[in-house]
């Protein structure tokens, strides 16, 4: 502090601070575009093709080492189940990471399948939401975590706009999320597809770059008018997601949010969060200024060094 | 090249290609067994002889490949009158594994080039098959055709019971 004044000190405070609430925002906007890694795997989901077999939920239980289900993963009757009044299907839980649903669309003479699971997106509201920073978007395109520092908050779960983390309830002492990883260790980072994409008989599942699946999934609308609705979820939605949909009927007929927007989740806190290391950053330094400045005033500076530098300079002042 | 041995090449070339066309009948398999992909579940021992019986053209099954013109408008503009392939065993265009990462690569290359979306082997079967026994009511289920093996009844978890949680609610 001796080559510049409290008061100069002050002022640079103020300056600072303005200067990052007004930089602030165009940052977080940048970070609000981002639409993925270039060469970012990903899985076209086609409805049209699914027969709701069920291999996928098999295939992944067996890689990811889950506990033995209650019913073989041939039995079909697991589509009758209803969960909260018959109002949801089965969803996502610590013992399954993908399900298959079926659905009876108003627009279709057969009942469609729909296989859920995370949709790993480019920007996920999970990684967002989790403050011990446990979730990694990759760049081989999977939103995976690491149990290891998850507290068990469930923010994620919460934040998810897909209704996809499930929590390991059953574990008293040690709760983590618990969700589809896109078999990021065992296959993807070895640039396999994912176990589902695998076993899947129909080929339902296509598993290859994210923006080669953007080309084939509009070629496939293209080559087979009135087959498929003119869109595929999941391109835009929400950011953009790694997993996407092509559906023979209008998506919320397959339990899809039929607008869930095209802004990332991120983007109703990022003028909230992009505040949060100014005022960390700032406000200690400020507040600490107006308290020596009070104290000064109020003669009550003991401390001698500071006092002699401090004389020399600001002696007008006093 | 004297003009001898020209005169001998063109002519075994001749025979081959009398050969060719003589036998494409005789070389047609009464059985063909398809089981390249057979882990969790048998090979199919794939009756020929019954299905090309049943009267349908070759082409509703090998699309243009066997030299019968095929009838899909999609493909009928290129295929109307395409020859004979060299093979025409679903495999030989089909691949066994679709989603290998070398395969994706040669895929990104040529996006925009027809057949790129072609389905691999395992989903080009099941089209094909299951596809034309729906319409025709032919056999449909995983079993009817191929008998799971004990891998796959450990893999489909045959074992599991319900017996505790049925009708449980919650999550």
């Amino acid at each position: 502090m001796s080559g510049i004044s409290r008061r100069r000190f002050l002022a640079a405070s103020v300056a600072g601070c303005a200067a990052t609430t007004l930089a602030g925002p165009k940052k977080a906007l940048a970070a609000g575009s981002f639409t993925g890694y270039s060469d970012g795997m990903g899985v076209l989901v086609d409805l049209t093709r699914c027969i709701g077999c069920r291999s996928c939920e098999a295939a992944c239980n067996k890689e990811q080492n889950l506990p033995a289900p209650d019913r073989p993963f041939d039995d079909q009757t697991v589509f009758d189940e209803t969960f909260h009044g018959g109002k949801q299907k089965r969803r996502p839980d610590e013992n399954a990471y993908t399900v298959v649903n079926r659905y009876n669309p108003e627009s279709s003479d057969h009942p469609l399948f729909r296989k859920v699971q995370c949709n790993h997106c480019n920007e996920p509201a999970c990684l967002s939401s989790c403050f011990v920073n446990a979730y990694t978007k990759t760049k081989e395109g999977a939103v995976v975590y690491n149990p290891k520092v998850c507290v068990g908050c469930r923010n994620c779960m919460i934040a998810c706009p897909f209704n996809i983390p499930g929590y390991s309830y059953s574990s008293a002492f040690d709760p983590v999320v618990k969700k589809c990883i896109f078999c990021h260790e065992t296959r993807l980072k070895n640039g396999l597809p994912p176990a589902c994409v695998d076993i899947c008989p129909q080929e339902a599942l296509t598993f290859g770059k994210r923006r080669d699946l953007l080309k084939i999934g509009n070629q496939r609308i293209q080559t087979h008018p009135g087959r498929y609705v003119d869109h595929i979820y999941g391109e835009k939605e929400l950011g953009g997601t790694s997993w996407m949909y092509l559906s023979s009927v209008p998506f919320e007929e397959v339990g899809f949010d039929p607008n869930p927007g095209n802004e990332p989740i991120i983007n109703n806190v990022k003028d909230f969060l992009g505040t949060v290391p100014m005022v960390l950053a700032i406000w200690p330094a400020m507040f600490t200024g107006f308290h020596l400045l009070a104290k000064k005033r109020d003669g009550h500076d003991d401390h001698d060094q500071d006092a002699d530098q401090h004389n020399g300079e600001e002696g007008g002042e006093q | 090249m004297s003009a001898k041995q020209v005169l001998t090449t063109l002519m075994m070339a001749l025979v081959l290609v009398a050969t060719g066309s003589l036998t494409q009948a005789a070389d047609m398999p009464e059985q063909a067994s398809l089981d390249t992909l057979a882990k969790l579940f048998d090979g199919v021992e794939f009756d020929h002889a019954m299905h090309t019986d049943l009267g349908e053209d070759c082409s509703a099954c090998h699309h243009h490949t066997t030299g019968t013109g095929t009838t899909d408008e999609r493909c009928i503009s290129c295929h109307a009158d395409s020859d004979e392939v060299a093979s025409v065993a679903c495999n030989a265009c089909h691949v066994a594994d679709p989603f290998s990462a070398e395969y994706i690569n040669r895929k990104s290359l040529n996006l925009y080039q027809y057949h790129v979306d072609m389905p691999g082997l395992k989903a080009a079967y099941h089209w094909n098959c299951v596809g034309c026994h729906e319409a025709m009511d032919g056999p449909t289920g995983c079993q009817d055709c191929h008998a799971r093996t004990a891998e796959g009844d450990d893999f489909y978890r045959a074992d599991a019971s319900d017996t505790s949680t049925s009708g449980k609610g919650g999550h």
